[in-house]
């Protein structure tokens, strides 16, 4: 695999109206990772995925996907990068054979070998009907026909949403089997925190149109604590390290934090915390002085 | 063959999990020298977990030197790994048996047992330091 990045933007940014649906988005996601984009309903995630697969065009700042324009190098870039929207649009009424067939028309790139065996792994027969599929099985055609293009990235909008949690299971092990065995790039947004920390070496966080936090998830996880001590001023500790979430009792103060090196001050109880505290953590808070050291995360 | 169990509420990373399953498989001779684990691959699709925490388990391993990575073929258990002599596990789990049979039979429930054992195992317990 080469080492272009997956993703990167530069000031990237999505207008529709008066409203923006992503702004000031700079980031960058590497060769062969499988990132999260974590965030609530309207934070942009669509936008993002959209913008990379050339579905709207940017109205401000830069974007690459693989390398290459999602807009001016359509020709060349979408052969290589398999997408599965969020409502994984299947017509209903084809069988599974027209629906790989019509994959295999509007696709330059197809391994139609891939397609079927796939198919058959699965348990269905190619003479089914779309339509009279559970959602699970839905979703799994829809990333075969994503797969059988044979992307160097897979870009999936909340594919595990509307699935119970056998199917997503079996869902994310089909997506980390042909990761396994091609090494290519995985995109998925999704607010189901519990499967992406087993799966994702990425996170992205977007909240209110903006990124909030971008990096390897390891280490994202691992430089946030939460400290518990008595009733103080967070602005000492702020002083070394950025308060991302802070709640107060009239005895004790509990503070999230992205420590900067080590905490010293002995007044604080330290906790290690998990992916889902710190997404909460981050998502729990707007305007706060969070947005400001986020921002230099970003960057 | 063995089958992986990944727990990820338990607060030990994943591929850590990995790494002391297979250790402990090895230990007690559920995997033999030359036995093969499971490959990367299926491991991931029965699990649905990211290949590099496979990957990084099975480095691990190799370096630990308990495993060891044929490129392209796969990883297999090393000859001459320190499992446990298989006679002697046999007898210590008979007489681990039958002591918990006992420890049941005096009214201590799996929690109790689990602590009681922990105080044991652990020599800087209070109890052990007290005594």
């Amino acid at each position: 695999m080469s080492d272009v990045p997956v993703l990167r933007t530069e000031d990237l940014g999505k207008r529709y109206g008066s409203t923006w649906a992503l702004r000031d988005c700079s980031l960058e996601i590497p060769a062969g990772s499988i990132t999260a984009l974590l965030g609530p309903n309207g934070a942009g995630k669509t936008t993002l995925l959209q913008l990379a697969v050339g579905l709207s065009r940017a109205t401000t700042g830069q974007l690459e996907v693989l390398g290459l324009s999602p807009w001016a190098d359509q020709e060349t870039l979408l052969p290589r990068v398999g997408f599965v929207a969020q409502e994984r649009p299947l017509h209903r009424s084809f069988t599974i054979a027209e629906t790989l067939k019509l994959g295999r028309v509007l696709n330059t790139t197809w391994d139609d070998d891939l397609a079927v065996s796939r198919i058959e792994s699965l348990g269905l027969r190619l003479s089914q009907t779309v339509g009279k599929l559970s959602g699970g099985q839905q979703a799994q055609v829809a990333l075969t026909l994503a797969l059988a293009k044979r992307p160097d990235l897979l870009l999936l909008d909340e594919p595990v949403a509307s699935l119970d949690p056998l199917a997503r299971r079996e869902f994310l092990g089909t997506v980390m089997e042909a990761v396994a065995e091609t090494g290519m790039g995985v995109i998925l947004s999704s607010h189901i925190v519990a499967d992406l920390e087993r799966v994702c070496d990425h996170l992205v966080i977007l909240s209110h149109a903006r990124p909030l936090l971008v990096g390897p998830l390891d280490e994202l996880v691992a430089c946030h604590r939460l400290l518990i001590g008595p009733r103080t001023d967070p602005a000492t500790v702020a002083r070394v390290h950025a308060v991302i979430h802070e709640s107060h009792t009239d005895r004790q103060s509990s503070l999230m934090v992205r420590a900067n090196g080590h905490v010293y001050d002995t007044c604080w109880e330290q906790h290690e915390v998990g992916l889902e505290d710190v997404v909460l953590a981050y998502l729990g808070q707007r305007h706060g002085p969070a947005e400001r050291v986020l921002e230099e995360a970003v960057r | 063959m063995i089958e992986f169990h990944v727990e990820t509420r338990s607060g030990v990373p994943t591929y850590l999990q990995i790494v002391q399953q297979v250790r402990r498989a090895v230990r007690l001779g559920v995997l033999r020298p030359g036995d093969q684990l499971p490959t990367v691959k299926d491991v991931v699709a029965g699990l649905a977990i990211n290949p590099n925490t496979v990957l990084k388990a099975y480095r691990e391993l190799d370096l630990e030197g308990v495993t060891e990575g044929r490129r392209g073929i796969g990883t297999f258990v090393r000859e001459h790994v320190d499992a446990l002599p298989q006679q002697d596990v046999k007898q210590l789990r008979t007489s681990l048996q039958k002591w918990v049979a006992h420890a049941r039979a005096a009214g201590l429930d799996d929690e109790m047992i689990g602590a009681l054992f922990a105080d044991i195992v652990r020599p800087t317990t209070i109890s052990s330091v007290a005594s």
